[in-house]
């Protein structure tokens, strides 16, 4: 029989302790953070930056109201609604588009040399330099917001799904010839699948993006969205809202991200060493 | 078994005919290979050895149909060789299994591409599965085995296939010397049940008088076949034998007395 000890073994997390430390350890940051924004505040009695104690009376207020009874009171909900619905949209379709481009250009060198040069020249244009013009072939409102969204995840997204194709060991397409895949098949059986750890790269990069985004995505007069709500609270000199949107971003930014993460885990199952 | 082979069909299975192979490196021609000719039976076990640069790999994979020769034909059952194709299954150095596909899809696959129903898919795969003792490691990733495991996965993976030649590639060249052992014994009980013919390369000469009918010894510079001899040892082979120190003296000989003149006429 085979010697079983060759396996890998599972790594034994079952102990109280470590399974503590876990969830400790990626808090001790944030804590520390929280903790020296508070001091820096009251050391210096700047009255432009607020506690974090006014921060989370702001955020409380955005999500349930009943304190400050404003325009911002208990609309989180539609903020946000909105701006998921500009970065999703923006996200799928730079994934819509990004992944089948990425895999012709990492295949047919046609495709490569007809499109890689000037997608090359395109990448180092800031989205921010795009705005005027999305602004005029979208008009104000969320199609530039989904527009400018879309740029900035298309990239990561065309190029790491290139590189994956790249790199796809020649010995692969070997035994697959061998054993009668070929044409069409051959891109669904094995350029598909040894990509995908570098597509699920680039989608993790891209949709980071979208979310960096959907705040300039927002500056074309969209009157709805996190991107548009931090607009407004710069314009009030309401630093507190400000903060509040960026900490509603950077959560939401993460927990989507997770999705993802743990989407790509389950596809990669058998690569662990492909696992976040 | 002992010595049967010789009294199996004779009829020629694979026929390289004057197989010549130039590459072109920078602006030097390399040539490989230099009018090889070779005629392999069914069932016939033949190692190709040589010193590396012989081309001994190079023309195992124009066998294959991986490469194309400059000149000459390889053919089979009298069909010149033009494409990779099931009948020739090349098991590689470094497995080249599929790593996103379990033992069990792996070993599936060449049948999957030929649309057959799933039940006659299953049962393929677990019938090879089982040959070569991996059914307790059906579902698992090629990436959770070791390397005897993933190298009897590459060789059930061609056998589930049809393959009526089997072409190895020092396939136990990564492999420690008792699971080497191992898999040599396991090969050979291969072979003897499927009537499978196989072309191993080695460069090994102990592999290659415990494996084969036939050891076919390659020189380099450019590869050319150096001599084409038959083993009478009776199987199964003992390394220790008296007679089978004798014929691996031999070949070493026939290898290293061209490596030998190589250096002298170098040194002149």
């Amino acid at each position: 029989m085979e010697r079983v000890s060759e396996l890998p073994v599972k790594a034994a997390g079952t102990s109280l302790l470590p399974k503590l430390m876990r969830w400790v350890t990626p808090l001790i940051v944030p804590v520390i953070l929280l903790a020296g924004w508070d001091l820096c505040v009251r050391m210096t009695g700047t009255r432009l930056i607020p506690l974090p104690r006014d921060v989370a009376i702001m955020l409380y207020d955005f999500i349930f109201g009943g304190i400050y009874d404003d325009a911002f009171s208990k609309t989180i909900h539609i903020h946000f609604w909105k701006s998921v619905q500009r970065v999703y949209g923006g996200f799928f379709a730079a994934a819509a588009v990004g992944i089948p481009l990425g895999l012709l250009i990492g295949r047919i060198s046609l495709v490569r040399n007809l499109l890689d040069p000037t997608l090359q020249m395109l990448r180092p244009v800031p989205v921010t330099a795009w705005l005027p013009l999305s602004m005029i072939f979208f008009g104000l409102g969320p199609n530039a917001a989904i527009f400018l969204v879309f740029l900035g995840a298309f990239f990561p997204i065309v190029l790491n799904t290139t590189f994956g194709v790249r790199s796809v060991d020649h010995k692969l397409f070997e035994a697959a010839s061998m054993l009668g895949c070929n044409g069409s098949s051959l891109f669904r059986q094995v350029v598909l699948p040894a990509a995908t750890p570098s597509i699920f790269n680039g989608l993790r990069l891209g949709h980071g993006f979208a979310w960096i985004l959907i705040v300039v995505g927002e500056m074309t007069g969209v009157p709805e969205g996190l991107g548009a709500v931090i607009m407004d609270g710069r314009t009030l000199s309401r630093t507190d809202l400000v903060i509040a949107g960026m900490l509603v971003i950077g959560l939401a930014g993460f927990l989507s991200d997770r999705v993802i993460v743990a989407i790509n885990n389950r596809l990669l199952a058998w690569s662990p060493q492909h696992h976040a | 078994m002992p010595d049967g082979i010789l009294h199996r069909s004779a009829r020629p299975t694979l026929a390289v005919k004057g197989v010549s192979k130039r590459f072109q490196i920078a602006e030097q021609t390399v040539e490989a290979l230099r009018d090889i000719n070779l005629t392999i039976s069914k069932g016939e076990f033949v190692c190709l050895i040589g010193a590396s640069g012989c081309g001994k790999s190079t023309l195992l994979r124009i066998i294959a149909g991986f490469e194309t020769a400059s000149a000459g034909a390889v053919e089979m059952y009298g069909a010149p060789i033009a494409a990779p194709g099931p009948e020739r299954g090349m098991v590689f150095q470094d497995f080249a299994l599929f790593p996103w596909l379990t033992v069990r899809e792996n070993i599936g696959f060449g049948p999957r591409q030929r649309g057959l129903p799933k039940a006659k898919l299953d049962e393929i795969a677990a019938h090879y599965t089982d040959m070569v003792g991996l059914t307790r490691f059906a579902d698992y990733f090629p990436g959770q085995l070791s390397g005897g495991m993933k190298q009897r996965v590459a060789i059930a993976r061609v056998l589930a296939n049809d393959c009526e030649v089997l072409l190895m590639d020092e396939p136990f060249g990564a492999l420690d010397a008792l699971t080497r052992e191992k898999l040599q014994q396991e090969l050979l009980e291969i072979w003897e049940r499927t009537k499978v013919t196989v072309i191993f390369v080695t460069h090994s000469v102990e592999e290659a008088v415990v494996l084969s009918d036939r050891v076919v010894v390659m020189t380099a510079g450019p590869g050319r076949i150096e001599h084409d001899s038959r083993i009478h040892l009776a199987r199964p082979r003992e390394v220790s034998a008296i007679d089978f120190n004798q014929v691996r003296r031999d070949i070493t000989q026939r290898l290293s007395s061209h490596v030998a003149v190589k250096s002298v006429s170098a040194a002149a």
